[in-house]
This record gives structure tokens, C-alpha cells and sequence, in this order.
């Protein structure tokens, strides 16, 4: 039984090894419709022209996409301005775009950056290097073992030395959600920033930037629909303002002498160089398919297969999952071990099915560290899955063990 | 593709087999061997006397085709001289690169002929050829050591 999003999607119409495709790998990206297809397709067959330069008809046809585009994320997140709106390659660049132009101008020897423990290494990695080159300290919020982020912890490390809190909104590897509200609160409190990693949220459910009254959110367009090369940073007008350019180049500035540069007035300072317009036209498309669907009914898809999802594989004597405690506060993430048989040898079985699921450290080797454990396998949704999905996967979840010569 | 090509019995016995897994004590050479993409991380221990491979164990984490190919290994090199380890590691590269393919010169490998099938798996050639990249270089540290303490003693 398949439901109607899936005739919207070509590539899971097509088989795998025999099999029906059964992509339980949307935490890493999710396919595409075809009106996104069509609309990356239709840039480059009707309106494609560099924006913003030429004075000719093209030209400002697909400068006007590419602003219309930068407006209906504005509203898609809530922002108040399309200013606050910055096209990236992704969120990793979103991220690497602050730790390089917010932190290494704001951050000081002595200061602290808070991070969470369940951060992708695109939160990570780039914090570590504004510490190590501005001397401040890079400092984590646990979980519990449950996976959640307790007040006492929050209330714990955010303290009058910390200047930027950089925190994942939903982990890659458990799904879960972080109470980003509190972190805010607290953060503002003792006067710093705070910047959201929505790559797994943003997709999921509906993120309102003003609601939440974050400083900066980024995310990535492949994880909700749209193609890959595309990425947002939304920034709060006043940080932006002071903020250095990130890449120098075309297009972000206002004029150039031989020694010096006058830089354009926000989004362009942010923005060197030809953007990916007809990306940015396939998320736009994407936004548009995602709100046909509506969040309402995305989060009770995913939230219907996590719970028909979970006690069948606590039923497998041969499986552990990881931070499923709670499903209250999750999305459709679901990380797990097979007794006795790496993550990668699990995937390659289920392969065989035509079965695709993630496995391995998630980009999030502090959280494996933490959690004790060198991978897992991670089965993640969107709302075109079915149950039909999941009863595959726990079919062949049986079939894995014996393979390699164990017993169930 | 047909999983019981890639997990043979052979496989599944050597991924099961403690027989190579363990510490060693006294080794003359100890390389970590680390495939980043997926966390499979091995320790290999050798002990070189005299140009020869008189013991070799391993410990780590890793999938059943990185432990079986380690595993397999280390039946083969143990009590071989050094060359004789380069031309099985150059044999078997080889022939996870489809270079070699003769079965004449594959029959060196003895059982680790089971992982040819895993070119077939490019997503999986890496966890194959990890631990025998890991004794490359541990031979050539090995043979550093051995040149700079004849040249210390002369």
C-alpha cells in the first residue's frame, strides 16, 4: 500500500535489485518531486540568465525568480525581512558562514561557544577552530540518557562567559527534539547569541524564527524536497549589519578602488559570486509541495510510522534502539544495532531488499563516543513513507542475522 | 546483486573467529588502520624477527567484511618473510582492482579469494582492503626501524 505522495516521486517508482525502493534514508536527503524536477528544468530551459547584472529582459526575469524565491523562505520562516535571507550551498556553509565571519570577529580570548553533544561535525568542526584561533572554549551540553537535554544542563553550562550557543533544533541521530526555547531564553539572559541548526527540523516541522526569537537558523534544501547546492542562513537584520563578508567577489559589493571596497547592503554582502538560481527555484517549488502537504499532516505521518515503527523492533529480541524512550519529542528517526552485525554489513543485507538506510557514525562521532557505541544503523522517514516501509524493514531485520551464520 | 557471493561461509567464519583477534604481547610493530567514512578502526600487531613475520594478532571495531579480510590475512602472513607479505598484500590489491585475475596467481590467497567477489560492492572495497593497507605500512615501518638501527650500528 503506498499513499498518494509516492506517485508524485519518480525514483520511488523504480526497483532496486528486483525490489520495490524502499528509501528509509531521509536523514541524509530526500528525493524529489517531479514538480521540483520540472521547475530546476524549467529555469534552465526558459529563464536562465545571470541575476542582478544584465539589462535585458532574461536577465531580470531570473533576477526576479531568484528574489521571489528569497521571499517565500522569508515567509516560510518567519523572518521579518528578505534581507535576513542568504542563499548558501548548504547548511554546513550556512555554519562555516558564521563561525568565520560572527565568531572569528566576536569571539575572544576566555569567551565560551556552547554546543550540544548530539551535533552534526558541520557544528562542530568549524566551533573548534574559532576556539583554537581566538582562544576561547568550546563547551558541551550533554544528554541524558535518554538523549534530552535537561534544563539543569542547560541552566549549568550557558553562563556569563558564553558568547555564541550553537545548538541542532532535531539530532541526526536520534531525531530528537531540543528544547530550543529554553536555550534561547537562557541564552539571552546572559547576553549571547544563539544560532539553530535546523537542517533536521526545518523539513519536519514548521520552524518559525520570529516564534522562537533565535538569532540565526540555518538549514539544507536536499533534506526537504529540494535539490542539493542549495542552503539558507536566516540572521536577525542588526547581527548581519555588523557582520564581515564571509566569500569577497562579484556581486557583494558596492564599489571597488584599487585598494579598497565599499560592500552591498544585506543579502547581497553575503551572497559573491553566481548563485545556484535554479536551485534556488527547485526550493522554492519544494516550499510550495511541502506546504501543499502541510506540516500538520507531515509530522502526524511520521509520527503514525515512529509509533507503528518502534514496538515491532522492540519485539526483535535482537535489536537495541537508541534514544526512543520518548516518542513525544521526536521526528522520524529511528537509530538502532543488530546484535553481533556492524551497521555497514546491515545496510549491505538490506540492500539486497531494496532497502536504503544509513549506517555508520552520521557525521556525529562525538555522539557515538558519548553514547558508546563505534556506529549505528538509522532508519529515517518523510511523509511519502508507508507502513508498507516499514513492514519491509522489520521483514528483513529478521532475514540479517542468519546471513552472517548467527542464530535469531 | 546476491548476498551469499559476498557473505560466504568462509566470511562468516573468519568474522566470528577469535582465533587472530587478541592482544599480543612483546609485538616489534603496532599500526592503527582507519577507515573514516564508517568508523571501522583495527589495531595490528606484528612481530618481525629476523625478516620474518614470526606473529601477527589484531583488536578493533569493524564490519564482518574488514574483520573476515583481517582475519584471513593474518593466517596467511604469519611465518612468512616480509617480501613474501608484500607480494600477498600486491595480490590481493590486485585482485580486489580486477588487475589480476588469473587464478594461477590468485591461489597465493588461499581462502581470502573469497573477498573478490567484493568488487562488486564498491561501497564495500574499503572495508576489504583496510587491513591490508594497515600491514603496508606497518612492513614499512618495520623496515625503517631495521635500516636505522643498521646504520646506527655502524
Amino acid at each position: 500500500m503506498s499513499n498518494n505522495y509516492v506517485n508524485d516521486f519518480p525514483i520511488l517508482q523504480k526497483t532496486m535489485n528486483g525490489k520495490r525502493l524502499v528509501y528509509l534514508d531521509n536523514g541524509a536527503t530526500t528525493q524529489k518531486p517531479l514538480s521540483v524536477i520540472n521547475a530546476v528544468q524549467e529555469y534552465y530551459a526558459s529563464f536562465n540568465a545571470n541575476p542582478h547584472r544584465g539589462a535585458y529582459e532574461l536577465s531580470v526575469t531570473a533576477t526576479q525568480i531568484y528574489e521571489d524565491a528569497r521571499e517565500k523562505v522569508r515567509k516560510f520562516l518567519g523572518a521579518e525581512k528578505t534581507s535576513e535571507i542568504i542563499f548558501t550551498k548548504n547548511a554546513t556553509e550556512s555554519l562555516n558562514l558564521l563561525a568565520y565571519s560572527y565568531g572569528m570577529t566576536f569571539i575572544n580570548p576566555g569567551d565560551e561557544i556552547v554546543i550540544s553533544i548530539a551535533e552534526h561535525h558541520s557544528n562542530i568542526v568549524p566551533w573548534q577552530q574559532v576556539a583554537k584561533a581566538k582562544g576561547a572554549t568550546l563547551q558541551y551540553l550533554y544528554v541524558n540518557e535518554a538523549g534530552i537535554l535537561t534544563d539543569e544542563e542547560i541552566e549549568k553550562k550557558i553562563s556569563s562567559r558564553t558568547k555564541i550557543v550553537a545548538v541542532t533544533q532535531v539530532s541526526n541521530v536520534l531525531g530528537i527534539i531540543n528544547p530550543i526555547e529554553k536555550i534561547v531564553h537562557k541564552a539571552h539572559s546572559v547576553g549571547a547569541v544563539v544560532i539553530v541548526d535546523g537542517a533536521q527540523s526545518v523539513p519536519h516541522f514548521s520552524v518559525d524564527v520570529k516564534v522562537l526569537d533565535v538569532d540565526f537558523l540555518v538549514f539544507s534544501g536536499h533534506k526537504m524536497l529540494a535539490p542539493m547546492g542549495v542552503g539558507v542562513l536566516y540572521g536577525k537584520e542588526q547581527l548581519l549589519d555588523k557582520m564581515p563578508p564571509f566569500l569577497s567577489g562579484g556581486d557583494m559589493i558596492e564599489y571597488v578602488w584599487e585598494q579598497d571596497t565599499s560592500f552591498a547592503p544585506l543579502p547581497a554582502k553575503f551572497e559573491a559570486g553566481t548563485q545556484n538560481v535554479g536551485g534556488v527555484l527547485g526550493l522554492s517549488a519544494a516550499i510550495d509541495y511541502v506546504e501543499k502537504v502541510g506540516f500538520s499532516n507531515i509530522e502526524q505521518i511520521e509520527k503514525e510510522l515512529i509509533h507503528y515503527a518502534i514496538p515491532k523492533l522492540q519485539q526483535l529480541p535482537f535489536i537495541t534502539l537508541y534514544g526512543c524512550e520518548d516518542l513525544s519529542k521526536k521526528t522520524g528517526v529511528i537509530s538502532f544495532n543488530v546484535k553481533d552485525i556492524h551497521p555497514h554489513d546491515v545496510s549491505s543485507i538490506l540492500d539486497a531488499d531494496g532497502i536504503a538506510i544509513r549506517a555508520g557514525h552520521h557525521c556525529a562521532h562525538p555522539l557515538m563516543q558519548y553514547l558508546g557505541v563505534n556506529a549505528t544503523c538509522r532508519a529515517s522517514f518523510y511523509f511519502y513513507n508507508t507502513r508498507e516501509d516499514v513492514d519491509a524493514l522489520i521483514n528483513a531485520l529478521g532475514r540479517v542475522r542468519g546471513v552472517l551464520g548467527y542464530g535469531s | 546483486m546476491d548476498l551469499s557471493e559476498i557473505y560466504t561461509e568462509i566470511i562468516a567464519e573468519h568474522n566470528k573467529s577469535k582465533r587472530n583477534k587478541k592482544q599480543m604481547e612483546n609485538p616489534t610493530v603496532i599500526l592503527k588502520g582507519r577507515n573514516p567514512s564508517c568508523g571501522d578502526e583495527i589495531e595490528l600487531a606484528l612481530k618481525v624477527e629476523k625478516n620474518i613475520i614470526q606473529d601477527a594478532s589484531f583488536t578493533g571495531v569493524g564490519c564482518a567484511i574488514s574483520q573476515a579480510s583481517t582475519s584471513m590475512m593474518i593466517d596467511l602472513v604469519r611465518g612468512q618473510t616480509i617480501e613474501k607479505a608484500q607480494l600477498l598484500i600486491d595480490t590481493f590489491l590486485g585482485m580486489i582492482k580486477r588487475e589480476i585475475t588469473e587464478e594461477e596467481q590468485l591461489e597465493i590467497l588461499d581462502e581470502a579469494v573469497a573477498l573478490q567477489n567484493i568488487s562488486n560492492m564498491p561501497a564495500r572495497v574499503k572495508c576489504a582492503v583496510l587491513s591490508w593497507h594497515t600491514l603496508e605500512s606497518a612492513i614499512t615501518t618495520e623496515e625503517g626501524k631495521t635500516s636505522e638501527s643498521s646504520q646506527s650500528s655502524h
